[in-house]
């Protein structure tokens, strides 16, 4: 059965083209012939998982055909399978279909239904054939067209300008990470390298170039995970469709950074500074995060800086060495997350805002939404024993074990932050009083059926990678090497049990019961927090440091262009015209003037060759 | 078949010659005459592709006729790996451009002769293998272009006229006088670009500076390469649409071309002397033309400065000299011929349209034209190197080939990528998305339009998918060339 493994991307590339070249044509079956292609490649893609688990195989290769050769390298499109692409196939493919089944409900008055379930299919495409492929220029190739697909459908809504600037900004942003990991690219294939992702721990070299190259693919995956200081554009993504941020946003497209950490981890093994460098930038970026969804009251922009600060936890996992744990959070994370952004569609569906603080008592009117919603906020909050607690005691073990202080307590402090925000989202906007007089109804079942689907995965996903529970089947899977029984870490459990419990105590005082700093206190926490809620005005400096100068060389460019080449060459042209016109008047067409500049001419030349006589003489 | 070549050549020349029998009150048979030329020099091209060895790196169906004895000029016409691609991108942007022509209304017969006299020329420029035939040939270019542009131009047609004109010309003497020089200095004298090939390299290094640079300006200029790119967006905006096509498309790969015929190995020290230089300029054409470009605010001319950050791909794949930056500088001729043809198709269609190409005029257009959002948007993605469609293709081996060479460079460059992916986004964004900014409803690409575009996506999308479609022609050549150098 592996061997159709191909056809898994294949499906929804054909429902691509089918979509967009008859779009019109088909009208609501577009989004039927979506679903269709992405079930066709969930049912493959588990007939595959349960064919390779059972005969227990853990790698399969295959090589569909050379598609070019540089520097004496053939390079081919190439298939690995391994566990960890099987992974990410079920990730992918469950999510996505779930997705686009929600989709139908969420897009059913939009004009452009075709169009979206078109881009959809092909960023499914894209990013079924990212998983497979087996080299980092293959990987390189449809990891652009993830980003297009991406940008396609943030500026789903181009008609608003905030849309489609957001749009271009993701791509532009994502492109510098991208060239980044282009350049790695070439570092390795220059010094004569296999680019396939399993030669990768073999490569021998200069350790700085080596280390530099290392580093360059990691920006690729800062880019498009939005690690710092390249997130910017994840918060902007969310002008995009909600269910898109749940899927690009949140679950699929921007897990692709740490899939490829993942995926080239012998690579970066071996560069411990590179890997330092990772554990560095998700820390950063998991605190920093975190803090600006405490402040932030749009619901989408709290769970997007939510991903940046998730997502840079599974590379600070990944940096310190903590590989099962990263893949593990990024497993639970894609179903609890994308659980989280439907249920807050839902909502906006229903309530048309996206301000918390114009929300409220929503559990009582969107039952099933708000149950839902609540369930992936504990999960993400890291409550036992929901899917996210598992992960994320994974990763405190993995920090622990790893013996960096700083970089546990950035760990134990994001996830306390974590456990606040979501807390505060749910005090807020699903709990007290409702601050809405209108009829707010329920979705329809087309779109709370996918969310109760994968608030199941959001209970019961983290019981594979339970240490207690069928004997930490995730840890083995995804590292088959590994054979040593996982144990439970009671302390970790009790230490991460106390953190959430606190923060979710800490905001039931704050934003329930009204509870205040001392006035004191607070005068001392509002610089800090204005800081904050600016985003630690990262996007302004963005602005004053590339931006701006960009647009100020561009129109030198344009100036030097008009002023000075032209200005030259009109300099020259005018130059001769008016020495022509000078010229010009000698030549008046009288025989007398002619006569009398040619006696002048021979007497000059007399003068001349008399001179030169008289010095021979 | 003998003599395939020749009539290549001068085929379209005879359309032209028939053209101007016709009395030029049946204007529908003058325009349906130069179609049905352009398609049969298209198809004996098609033949040529056929029957064209791609496992030989020689000149193929190689013609040598004496024609000025006494001096040594001698008719020699050939095709190799090098000039296939370009003879085929000639012969279908001609044919496009032909079609495309519902614009022009004004004097279609002397239109059409000067076309088909222009065409003659392109595809001489590209088969000739006698140095003072390749001349003529370039030469023959430009005198219909001038006109071409300076009739049935926009509003400061004459003016991007004769700036192409003068531009161009004063780039050609240097390269006559070369031609002059290069005869007089290898032993025996001779015009015949092949033996050349196994002569010049012997020539003392300052005169391979020399005569490297004498042929290097004249095509800089045609390139062009910065800074003598001005020409560039005035004739490109002024050209009505199929000129711009065959302008963009062809005639700036003349200089390429030459680049890759004469300089590259008749001169490989002074290319080795000069390679990071041009480097330099490919890198400065990249970023230069692309930052140029973001801040017009005429649609053609943004597209025109585009074409320059294009060519710098083309110089940085040179400079490179080795096979991977040779072969994605051929690759990436090839791939802008067809993007930016496309291109200047669409802005046509526009212009038609709404008679302004100011970028304000436009916008929202993805939902009132959804197939000319199609199309351009694929065009846009292309042009930017989208992976999956060929720009990527070109792009991608000219800059691993430079990184072999110059790893700064390459760093380099690659900011120019980024810059290129915001000139094209941006063009989406404001022509495509947001509100409609016209009151009057624009009707979408008609069959007859995207007939036209469609071959340009198949191409696209075929080259991006499986580069070796053209690679493979051009291989063996290009290999001969880095062995050469």
């Amino acid at each position: 059965m592996v061997k159709y493994v191909y056809l898994i991307p294949i499906f929804p590339f054909l429902a691509f083209w089918l979509n967009i070249l008859l779009g019109k044509q088909l009208g609501r079956l577009s989004a039927w012939i979506a679903i269709g292609a992405s079930l066709l490649s969930t049912i493959l893609t588990f007939g595959i998982f349960f064919g390779m688990v059972t005969a227990n195989v853990h790698n399969y290769t295959c090589s569909l055909g050379s598609w070019i050769s540089i520097n004496g390298q053939t390079l081919s499109l190439g298939i690995l399978v391994d566990n960890l692409t099987l992974m990410m196939l079920s990730v992918v493919t469950v999510v996505g279909t779930l997705i686009q089944i929600y989709s139908v409900g969420y897009m059913s008055t939009d004009i452009r239904f075709t169009r979206y379930f078109a881009y959809i299919s092909l960023f499914m495409a894209s990013m079924l054939a990212l998983v497979l492929v087996d080299d980092l220029l293959m990987l390189y190739i449809f990891w652009e067209g993830v980003g297009l697909c991406s940008c396609l459908l943030i500026a789903f809504w181009h008609e608003k300008p905030a849309a489609a600037a957001a749009g271009v900004k993701a791509f532009i942003t994502t492109r510098i990470g991208d060239t980044g990991l282009l350049i790695g690219i070439l570092i390795l294939l220059a010094s004569g390298h296999s680019l396939r992702f399993t030669d990768l721990g073999a490569v021998q070299g200069s350790e700085v170039l080596m280390t530099v190259a290392a580093l360059l693919i990691f920006l690729g995956a800062m880019g498009k995970s939005a690690q710092f200081p390249l997130h910017v554009w994840l918060p902007d993504a969310m002008e995009g469709p909600t269910a898109i941020s749940a899927l690009i946003h949140a679950a699929t497209m921007v897990a692709a950074g740490v899939y490829l950490v993942a995926r080239s981890y012998v690579f970066f093994i071996d560069h411990p500074l590179a890997l330092h460098t990772i554990a560095v930038i998700g820390a950063i970026s998991a605190v920093m995060a975190a803090s600006i969804a405490c402040t932030a009251n749009d619901i989408k922009r709290i769970l997007a800086y939510s991903t940046i600060s998730q997502l840079g936890l599974m590379m600070l996992a990944l940096g310190v060495g903590g590989y099962v744990a990263g893949t593990f959070h990024l497993m639970t994370h894609a179903f609890f997350k994308a659980l989280l952004f439907l249920g807050a569609g839902s909502v906006i569906h229903a309530v048309h805002t996206q301000d918390i603080h114009q929300m409220g008592g929503l559990l009582h009117r969107m039952k099933v939404t708000g149950i839902t919603f609540i369930i992936g906020a504990l999960a993400l909050a890291g409550v036992g024993p929901l899917s996210g607690f598992w992960s994320k005691d994974e990763i405190f073990i993995a920090l622990w074990q790893s013996g960096h202080p700083v970089l546990f307590a950035v760990a134990v402090l994001t996830s306390f932050l974590t456990a606040f925000y979501m807390a505060r989202v749910i005090f807020v906007a699903f709990l007290g009083i409702s601050r809405r007089q209108q009829q707010i109804h329920e979705s329809p079942l087309v779109m709370t059926i996918p969310l109760i689907i994968l608030a199941f995965f959001a209970v019961f996903l983290g019981f594979l990678g339970a240490p207690w529970c069928i004997n930490g089947a995730f840890q083995h899977f995804i590292s088959p090497a590994m054979h040593e029984v996982i144990h439970m870490n009671w302390g970790m459990v009790i230490l991460s049990s106390i953190l959430s419990l606190t923060a979710i105590t800490l905001a039931y005082l704050i934003f329930v019961k009204g509870f205040r700093l001392p006035s004191s206190g607070e005068q001392y926490f509002v610089c800090f927090y204005k800081l904050i809620e600016n985003k630690y005005y990262i996007d302004e400096i963005h602005e004053k440091i590339f931006i701006k100068p960009f647009h100020q060389l561009c129109s030198l460019f344009k100036k030097f262009d008009c002023m000075y080449i032209d200005g030259v060459i009109h300099a020259v042209a005018t130059v001769t015209a008016v020495m022509a016109s000078y010229i010009r008047r000698w030549q008046t067409g009288r025989i007398e003037n002619y006569l009398f500049y040619q006696i002048c001419g021979i007497f000059i030349l007399l003068m001349v060759i008399s001179g030169k006589l008289c010095r021979i003489f | 078949m003998p003599n395939l070549l020749t009539i290549i050549i001068f085929f379209p020349l005879l359309g032209g010659l028939l053209i101007s029998l016709i009395p030029r009150r049946n204007e529908s048979i003058i325009r349906l005459t130069a179609v049905l030329f352009n398609v049969m020099t298209l198809g004996v091209v098609g033949v040529l592709c056929t029957l064209f060895d791609r496992t030989s790196s020689a000149v193929q169906f190689l013609e040598s006729v004496p024609w000025i004895p006494d001096i040594g000029i001698n008719y020699i016409v050939g095709v190799d790996g090098i000039s296939l691609g370009l003879v085929f991108l000639t012969a279908l942007l001609g044919l496009l451009a032909a079609l495309a022509t519902t614009s022009i209304t004004k004097s279609v017969k002397e239109y059409f002769i000067l076309y088909q006299i222009l065409m003659t020329g392109m595809l001489g420029t590209f088969l000739a293998l006698d140095l003072v035939l390749f001349y003529i040939f370039w030469e023959t270019v430009l005198i219909p272009m001038f006109f071409l542009i300076g009739i049935w131009g926009g509003q400061r047609r004459e003016y991007a006229a004769w700036k192409f004109f003068f531009y161009t010309l004063a780039g050609s003497f240097v390269m006559l006088l070369a031609i002059i020089a290069i005869y007089f200095l290898v032993t025996p004298h001779t015009f015949n670009m092949l033996e050349i090939t196994s002569l010049a390299p012997h020539l003392n290094n300052n005169f391979q500076c020399v005569l490297f640079l004498m042929f290097f300006l004249s095509f800089a200029v045609k390139i062009p390469v910065f800074p003598f790119h001005t020409w560039l967006p005035d004739a490109h905006v002024e050209a009505p649409t199929p000129v711009s096509v065959i302008l963009a498309g062809v005639l700036l790969k003349m200089g390429a071309y030459g680049l890759l015929r004469i300089c590259v190995p008749y001169f490989p020290y002074a290319l080795d002397y000069f390679a990071f230089s041009l480097g330099v300029l490919g890198a400065v054409n990249l970023i230069y033309g692309a930052c140029a470009a973001f801040v017009q605010t005429d649609f053609k001319k943004m597209i025109a400065y585009s074409s320059v950050s294009h060519m710098g791909f083309v110089l940085l794949g040179v400079a490179a000299m080795n096979s991977t930056g040779l072969n994605g500088s051929l690759l990436e001729m090839f791939n802008h011929g067809i993007i930016t043809g496309g291109m200047f198709l669409l802005v046509g269609v526009l212009y038609d349209r709404a008679h302004t190409r100011e970028m304000t005029a436009f916008g929202g257009l993805s939902s009132t034209m959804p197939r000319y959002a199609f199309f351009l948007t694929i065009m846009a993605l292309a042009s930017f190197g989208l992976p999956g469609l060929s720009g990527f293709v070109g792009e991608f081996l000219s800059i691993a080939g430079i990184y072999f060479t110059f790893p700064w460079l390459a760093a380099l460059s690659s900011i120019g990528l980024i810059m290129v992916v915001a000139l094209f986004l941006t063009i989406i964004r404001k022509v495509l998305w947001g509100r409609p900014q016209s009151a009057v409803h624009w009707p979408d690409m008609g069959f007859d339009e995207m007939i036209l575009l469609c071959p340009l996506v198949l191409i696209t999308l075929g080259v991006g998918f499986y580069p070796e479609i053209i690679l493979q022609f051009q291989r063996q050549a290009i290999n001969l060339l880095v062995r050469m150098s």
